[in-house]
């Protein structure tokens, strides 16, 4: 649909699927609006007081079937628009298991962004064609929104939490990156660019860009700076949970219940270890609120998620 | 006209004890308990806020002209979009016809001295006046830049402490509108004129009851999360905000279990409007009342379960979107349902075209475009991509602008002479009605394109391939401002020079055109008794 003058860009598989859901919500439109129109003129001028000569004996007053008609009607056309809408709604909140993971942490007023393998842009995002991405963002005050209007995705960016936005590209080109949802000033300043690009043209950018080492890497280096490896590590005297193959277990926790250790619990565990601990050790974690930045756990989850998984009793 | 029992037939003079003259010093007006004068006060009370929210869109649409934001720096656009919406939703919308046309209209429909509660009704206009007063300050002499809807955590952690006036005054323009809605609610219920069933209550009556019911239901809740946010803006009370343990989505839900209900609350009464004047200028009875009538009750008991639908890219479980997804087509079916029975009312009528059928018929053809795009956000994936742009701006714009005023001006054209006596000037009250029409598409229908090609909304600046629509729909934001002042001028011309109006100039039904125009202080000499239902129009002879 390139170059048509109302349409914006379409970029992912998503945003084909779109194009064909608005066709048919247009269409839906034309038809109603149309017999609306059609009915309303019609009437307005075979039924007006200046023609008293028109055929207005026996008006339909039985309106029963009238009425169940039109809602009947309405009602069906809403179905089909509800489950189609709703089963893309649901397909663009699974992404595939072959999904890379790129983090996304939104501020006041600029979008950091950090791939798998330790490269950083701020306001730009490279990706390659046919591969799908899954971003994990959150946001370091605000509530932001990522909108990629030629994929047709968005999705806000809250504090607190991290939220996930999957996508395949499906067009090579530079795209518009928005903030859409109000942020303070310069929210219209909050914007740059995702860039699709083909493979091969995607690994030189990659390796061109290259940072001394992937984020787990760096991750591990906090880890060892922030002094974690004092409890964490395998030949710490203090009972805390060893973190290798954490990543995705069901934790218990001390005030029942069970969660599992996603991105979400880990960072919880970091900035608030008080609020949901395990069962089985001592609550002695102290917080690393105001110590550590978004990105700084994004690195020490990649990290955790890293280690392999080793045979020890949960 | 045998619907009522009346001791005179009503002349065409001015009657010396109309309301207008009953008492002509400021005192007697500030102090009325009578309900027509009280809808006086409001009107001009709110007709000032719309024109101070009015002058902060043009300002707006004339900055958008260029890419770069031609006339404003960000932060003052921003302070004018807020004010913009803080001032059109609380301080003209909500109270627009309930408390104008409503206080007037639903005694009179009722064949009643007044509402229940005379006094509750002036203490309600005192309360919206400062809840008035308090926004304006808080909006003008503060830097408030949050935008209308304060989402968190911006509007604690982030925002002047101005906001927190603004906030208060939203806390006690909400009791003014629980007050109001309790007053109509009590009045339909009790003060119905002998042999005035429910079933021959006029639609308007419906609408306003079913407004009422939201008023008093949603507005505590918008009152409980404004205190909230005062109290962790200053005492650090983690609600919302999550430094301080809160949660914003949970702001978000309880903003919109207000806001979206308050959607209705604006547009059930112009409803109720258009209703009035499809049978009286097609000279039909009502096609499918009682459909009409339970269709406002429906639209008012689901609205209050499709909040959900402001947060399907917020972060609210996709099981919960699905929920609200479904239950927002389910709400559209009986708006559905009012369309095509207003059109079946004008088949095989008799129909004339004065300005307020002219209204009338420009809200049908707005309203069904804002209705139709309304589905467009019930379809999840939709939403997902169009929400936050100027696709959003445009559809609520098309039902409360294009819907909402219209319906205004359908029923300031349609009462204008009840309550002021006076004719005005029907070549350029119609004239007005088409330039409104277009001059609202030419403003709206924009917006729709740049919302779909993907501009975001609340921008002060645009990437330029934007430029063109932008560039129509500020052209177009410019006949809409003339249009708007035109009424301003024209109506006030005819309450000097405008000829005398008899009692009943649509020689429409219902019991307000029974009684002089103006109406007398009481209303009516005796209690009228009603024997036939409304819009009990003769039937053409074929």
């Amino acid at each position: 649909m390139r170059g048509i003058p109302f349409l914006p860009v379409t970029a992912s598989t998503a945003a084909h699927e779109l194009n064909y859901l608005f066709a048919v919500l247009i269409a839906i439109t034309v038809a109603v609006l149309g017999l609306v129109v059609i009915l309303l003129a019609t009437f307005c001028i075979r039924y007006r007081a200046s023609r008293p000569d028109a055929n207005r004996a026996n008006p339909t007053k039985k309106s029963w079937y009238w009425e169940i008609g039109w809602t009947t009607a309405s009602f069906i056309i809403f179905l089909g628009l509800y489950g189609w809408g709703a089963d893309l709604y649901l397909r663009e909140h699974r992404p595939p298991a072959n999904a890379h993971d790129i983090y996304v942490v939104g501020k006041q007023w600029m979008w950091k962004v950090e791939h798998p393998d330790g490269q950083r842009e701020i306001n730009a995002l490279h990706v390659a064609i046919g591969q799908p991405v899954r971003l994990v963002m959150t946001s370091e005050d605000v509530i932001h929104g990522f909108f990629v209007p030629e994929f047709r995705l968005k999705q806000d960016v809250l504090p607190g939490r991290y939220v996930t936005l999957w996508f395949t590209p499906t067009l090579v080109g530079q795209f518009h990156l928005f903030c859409s949802q109000f942020c303070g000033t310069d929210h219209a300043g909050m914007g740059g660019g995702v860039t699709v690009m083909a493979p091969g043209d995607f690994q030189k950018w990659l390796a061109d860009n290259a940072t001394a080492g992937t984020l787990a890497a760096q991750g591990g280096a906090l880890y060892r700076r922030l002094g974690c490896s004092g409890c964490h590590g395998a030949g710490a005297t203090v009972s805390a949970p060893r973190l290798a193959g954490l990543f995705g277990r069901r934790i218990v926790l001390r005030g029942g219940g069970v969660r599992v250790a996603d991105d979400d619990y880990i960072r919880e565990a970091i900035l608030e270890p008080a609020k949901n601990p395990p069962a089985g050790y001592p609550a002695i974690m102290p917080s690393f609120a105001g110590q550590v930045s978004e990105e700084d756990v994004i690195a020490l989850g990649a990290y955790i998620k890293s280690l392999p998984a080793t045979r020890e009793s949960p | 006209m045998t619907a009522i029992t009346l001791p005179d037939a009503p002349d065409a003079s001015p009657s010396v004890t109309s309301y207008l003259n009953d008492g002509v010093t400021l005192r007697s007006w500030l102090l009325t308990h009578d309900h027509k004068r009280i809808a006086v006060l409001y009107a001009i009370s709110i007709t000032v806020f719309f024109f101070i929210g009015g002058a902060a869109a043009a300002v707006i649409r004339l900055n958008l002209l260029t890419p770069q934001g031609m006339l404003v720096d960000a932060e003052t656009y921003n302070r004018l979009f807020t004010l913009h919406g803080v001032v059109m939703v609380w301080l003209f919308l909500v109270p627009s016809i309930p408390t104008t046309f409503g206080n007037f209209m639903i005694p009179l429909m009722l064949g009643a001295r007044d509402l229940a509660f005379p006094r509750l009704n002036l203490l309600s206009w005192y309360l919206f006046i400062l809840s008035g007063a308090i926004v304006l300050v808080g909006l003008i002499a503060g830097s408030v830049d949050t935008g209308w809807t304060f989402y968190e955590p911006l509007s604690s952690g982030y925002a002047s402490g101005a906001l927190a006036v603004v906030l208060f005054g939203i806390f006690v323009n909400g009791f003014s509108s629980i007050l109001t809605g309790l007053n109509f609610v009590v009045t339909i219920h009790r003060l119905r004129a002998p042999g005035l069933t429910w079933y021959r209550l006029p639609i308007f009556c419906w609408a306003t009851y079913s407004t009422s019911i939201i008023l008093m239901l949603a507005t505590p809740v918008l009152a409980v999360t404004v205190l909230l946010v005062i109290a962790e803006h200053f005492w650090g009370i983690g609600v919302f905000d999550p430094t301080h343990g809160g949660d914003p989505l949970l702001f978000q839900h309880m903003f919109w279990f207000y806001s979206h209900p308050a959607v209705y609350i604006m547009i059930l009464p112009g409803m109720g409007v258009i209703s009035e004047i499809i049978p009286a200028f097609a000279r039909k009875k009502l096609f499918g009342y009682k459909f009409i009538a339970w269709s406002s009750i429906a639209i008012a008991v689901i609205g209050f379960l499709v909040w959900g639908h402001h947060m399907f890219v917020a972060g609210e479980s996709v099981y919960a979107a699905l929920v609200f997804s479904f239950l927002s087509f389910a709400v559209a079916v009986p708006s559905a349902i009012k369309v095509f029975n207003w059109i079946a009312t004008l088949h095989k009528g008799t129909i004339t075209f004065a300005s307020p059928m002219l209204y009338a018929l420009g809200f049908i053809l707005l309203f069904t475009i804002g209705g139709l795009t309304g589905l467009y956000f019930a379809t999840l994936a939709f939403d997902v991509h169009a929400t936050a742009t100027y696709f959003v701006v445009a559809h609520f714009h098309y039902i409360m602008v294009g819907g909402m005023v219209s319906a205004y001006f359908a029923a300031l054209h349609y009462w204008w002479p009840k309550i002021t006596g006076r004719l005005y000037s029907e070549a350029w009250a119609r004239f007005a009605a088409v330039l409104i029409f277009f001059g609202f598409n030419l403003t709206f229908f924009p917006q729709f394109i740049l919302g779909y090609l993907g501009m975001p909304r609340r921008y002060h600046s645009y990437a330029p391939e934007f430029q063109v629509w932008n560039v129509l729909s500020s052209a177009g934001s410019s006949i809409l401002a003339l249009a708007y002042l035109l009424p301003a001028v024209y109506l006030t011309w005819s309450l000097v020079r405008g000829a005398r109006a008899p009692a009943n100039p649509w020689r429409a039904t219902g019991l307000e055109w029974q009684t002089a125009s103006p109406p007398p202080t009481e209303n009516f000499a005796r209690t009228p008794i009603v024997t036939r239902d409304p819009y009990d129009y003769p039937e053409p002879t074929a």
